[in-house]
């Protein structure tokens, strides 16, 4: 069988193309990439046409951040529901946190993980080991075999470690097994069971505050440790303004970090809690507009090299309770491309920029398949329509919990079609039918 | 014309000069009752209000349920230790069942900041705030503010301050934004350490030390030392607290002859304030507990529809 994406305007970031192209694909692989026009089909053969006119063609998106919650709490997302949202989100592929129960610090909860996507058999799943044996920032996990077991990078995500010397040494044994370290900034003892940002909204709610200075105090450490050790580090979800300002400086000296943020952090600030919303509760914290502003500097500076969702189902158990009990965390996937091609719209960066964010960057920052459009490689690609208008939904959420503060929100721009290794996982139910 | 219209009372943001004058009002009305001998009027028999007190509470819990009681309203108190709560049950579960019961009016007090908010959501009842963690106390800074105005005739155009633990004091916010609403100057004093982030944001100037705070004001407010935060990193030490940051009398040399002084209690008696000014002649910390069951008398009238042209008997 061959399918033929006919007409699309393709986007590939890292070659630079963009230009309308004709993809075929055959045997889950990009067979050919070529001007419209110039592509007949042989008569003998199964063939899928998508019509692409009108609609963007880019790398399968890459979310290098989200919390799938199997093993454990599966009654908030499973491996299957979460990559089904990863779908309907345009993510061919996502990498997911170690913090399940029981965490994965051994192979056999990578294994777990693996077999389950496989089952799911949606979007890739790559799974992120702990850094600590149970996050406990006492001593390593055993990378190698994790490695071997199918895990992509290290991270106690959900938690710093705490340790610097464990960090340390965790950053040069990563080194032998060209491992990434992802790194929660986070100074815990300074965020003092804070439960937002502590500001002026903080100091009008009562509500306990987490400052800027517990993130980047933290940022601060990373920077340092990837200098003293040369190998790389990669900050998670960053949030203020003095990140950014660090991270920036940290690049310019050619010390080896790299960051991402999350779409909530460029589309919201702290005034959202007026109201206690839970849903608006998150580690990091919803900053102040200075830090939206200076987060928005950084992806179009290229300080911020990935946006990824942080991802983070709960159940109403966990959020229609009082503010101080809530848990952290927001989902992501379904919203994240909306809200990065509204940055688009808004003249923050240009479109392939965005692209690269969501796809080729944290591909080259995970050493994963994908990221870029290439005749002979898997075809995993995402189609856009970047005019369609929608509002969302609660009840729409493909994940299984709709911990969203942007229910209600009026988006523009949404992937219509997820193919990953030239299975299509999902397409929209608006999507005009293939003329075929 | 003017009407109060509120289903719920969670805080003082939401209340306009309107509204605290017309509390006020009806508060001055309602502190007849209670000098009566048969201190008691019909006014909302047949109307029940529960009390949902999650943390202990001696003196807002006793006003409510005395005002409740005056104006011949059937109550129920609950606290967090003979309800379900210490069985697991969530909130919202809990207002759902209390909402089954069809009450009038709940009076909730709760360790986290927006529970209150978080249960009117769920009921239709009137939910009125008695204090929600570190957020606001409304009840308290309406008979704040009504103890002031009787006091002193106005509030408008007057120089107040609040020495203490302003940053873990729901007292202190819910007085902060009724005072600055009435048109009262505001200065806060205390430890750095218990001067949230940003204060200013909130209309007030800071002043850290009370001797200097204190100079020119018309009412002093001293806010309670929570002994339980006593943990050394707030400050070091009572005694310590006590000599740089406590009211006693060689402070209140300072002071204007006529201040008031006001603690919405309890005392710490030696740690915030000396028990020779707290007992002095400055001092209106008993009219305080006086006004609050007449305020909370007029927030539960007017909560329940008395403000919606019922006539007072």
């Amino acid at each position: 069988m061959i399918t033929w994406i006919k007409g699309g305007e393709v986007i590939d970031p890292r070659s630079g193309t963009k230009r309308t192209l004709d993809i075929v694909i055959q045997k889950g692989k990009i067979e050919r990439l070529l001007p419209p026009g110039n592509f007949s089909p042989p008569g003998d053969i199964d063939l899928k046409i998508i019509d692409a006119s009108g609609m963007i063609v880019t790398p399968g998106l890459i979310d290098m951040h989200v919390h799938f919650r199997e093993p454990g709490e599966e009654y908030k997302e499973t491996i299957a529901t979460g990559s089904q949202a990863a779908a309907a989100g345009g993510f061919t592929a996502v990498a997911c946190m170690p913090n399940t129960n029981p965490i994965n610090d051994s192979r056999s909860v990578t294994d777990f993980i693996l077999e389950r996507a496989r089952k799911a058999n949606l979007t890739r799943v790559y799974p992120v080991a702990a850094i600590s044996r149970g996050l406990r920032s006492e001593s390593l996990t055993e990378f190698g075999d994790l490695k071997q077991a199918g895990a992509v990078a290290v991270s106690d995500d959900g938690r710093p470690v705490t340790s610097s010397e464990l960090m340390r040494r965790a950053i040069e044994y990563a080194r032998f097994f060209n491992l990434p370290v992802i790194s929660h900034c986070e100074d815990l003892d300074l965020s003092n069971k804070g439960v937002m940002h502590e500001g002026t909204i903080s100091t009008r709610l009562g509500l306990r505050g987490v400052p800027a200075a517990s993130e980047e105090i933290m940022v601060v450490r990373e920077i340092l440790l990837a200098k003293l050790t040369g190998y790389p580090v990669h900050i998670a979800h960053v949030s203020t303004e003095g990140s950014v300002t660090f991270i920036k400086q940290a690049k310019e000296e050619g010390v080896p970090v790299t960051a991402e943020t999350a779409p909530h952090y460029f589309s919201l600030d702290h005034t959202a809690l007026t109201d206690f919303d839970t849903n608006a509760k998150m580690r990091p914290p919803l900053r102040e507009p200075k830090d939206v502003e200076a987060i928005k500097r950084g992806l179009s500076q290229g300080v911020i090299d990935v946006i990824a969702t942080d991802h983070a189902p709960h159940s109403p158990l966990e959020k229609d309770v009082e503010f101080d009990n809530a848990a952290f965390g927001i989902i992501g996937l379904e919203t994240a491309l909306s809200l990065t091609l509204a940055l688009v719209r808004d003249g923050v960066i240009d479109l392939p920029t965005a692209i690269a964010k969501l796809s080729y960057n944290p591909a080259s920052i995970l050493s994963v398949k994908g990221g870029f459009i290439e005749e002979g490689k898997e075809a995993d690609l995402t189609v856009i329509d970047l005019n369609s208008e929608y509002v969302v939904q609660k009840e729409g959420f493909k994940s299984k919990s709709h911990n969203s503060p942007f229910i209600g929100w009026k988006m523009t721009g949404r992937a219509i079609l997820t193919m990953v290794g030239g299975r299509i996982v999902w397409e929209s139910n608006e999507q005009r039918n293939p003329d075929s | 014309m003017y009407r109060f219209n509120h289903k719920d009372l969670l805080g003082m943001d939401q209340l306009s000069v309107n509204d605290i004058n017309m509390i006020l009002d009806t508060a001055d009305a309602f502190v007849e009752i209670s000098s009566r001998d048969i201190k008691k009027v019909p006014t909302l028999r047949g109307k029940s209000v529960v009390s949902f007190f999650y943390e202990p509470s001696t003196r807002t819990k006793a006003s409510f349920e005395m005002a409740a009681k005056r104006l011949s309203a059937d109550t129920l108190s609950l606290s967090a230790t003979d309800s379900s709560m210490v069985k697991g049950e969530t909130l919202i579960d809990t207002a759902r069942n209390l909402q089954a019961m069809n009450p009038d009016i709940i009076i909730l007090r709760h360790s986290s900041s927006g529970a209150p908010h978080l249960l009117a959501r769920y009921v239709d009842a009137g939910v009125i705030n008695a204090g929600d963690g570190m957020h606001e106390h409304p009840t308290q800074a309406l008979l704040d503010l009504f103890t002031i105005r009787k006091k002193k005739g106005r509030i408008k155009g007057l120089r107040v301050v609040i020495i203490g633990d302003i940053a873990h004091s729901r007292v202190a916010r819910s007085d902060i934004i009724g005072l600055r609403k009435m048109g009262a100057d505001v200065t806060i004093s205390g430890p750095p350490t218990m001067i949230p982030v940003d204060a200013e944001s909130l209309g007030v100037k800071i002043v850290f030390d009370p001797a200097k705070a204190l100079r020119n004001k018309d009412v002093i407010m001293m806010l309670r030392i929570q002994l339980e935060r006593q943990n050394g990193i707030q400050f070091p030490s009572l005694r310590e607290y006590s000599l740089f940051f406590g009211l006693n009398k060689e402070l209140m040399k300072g002071a204007k002859k006529d201040v008031i002084i006001m603690h919405p209690g309890p005392i710490n008696r030696g740690v915030e304030i000396t028990g020779d000014v707290a007992d002095g002649p400055s001092s209106v910390i008993l009219d305080q507990v006086s006004n609050g069951v007449a305020i909370r008398m007029a927030l539960l009238y007017l909560l329940i529809g008395g403000g919606r042209g019922d006539n007072l008997d």
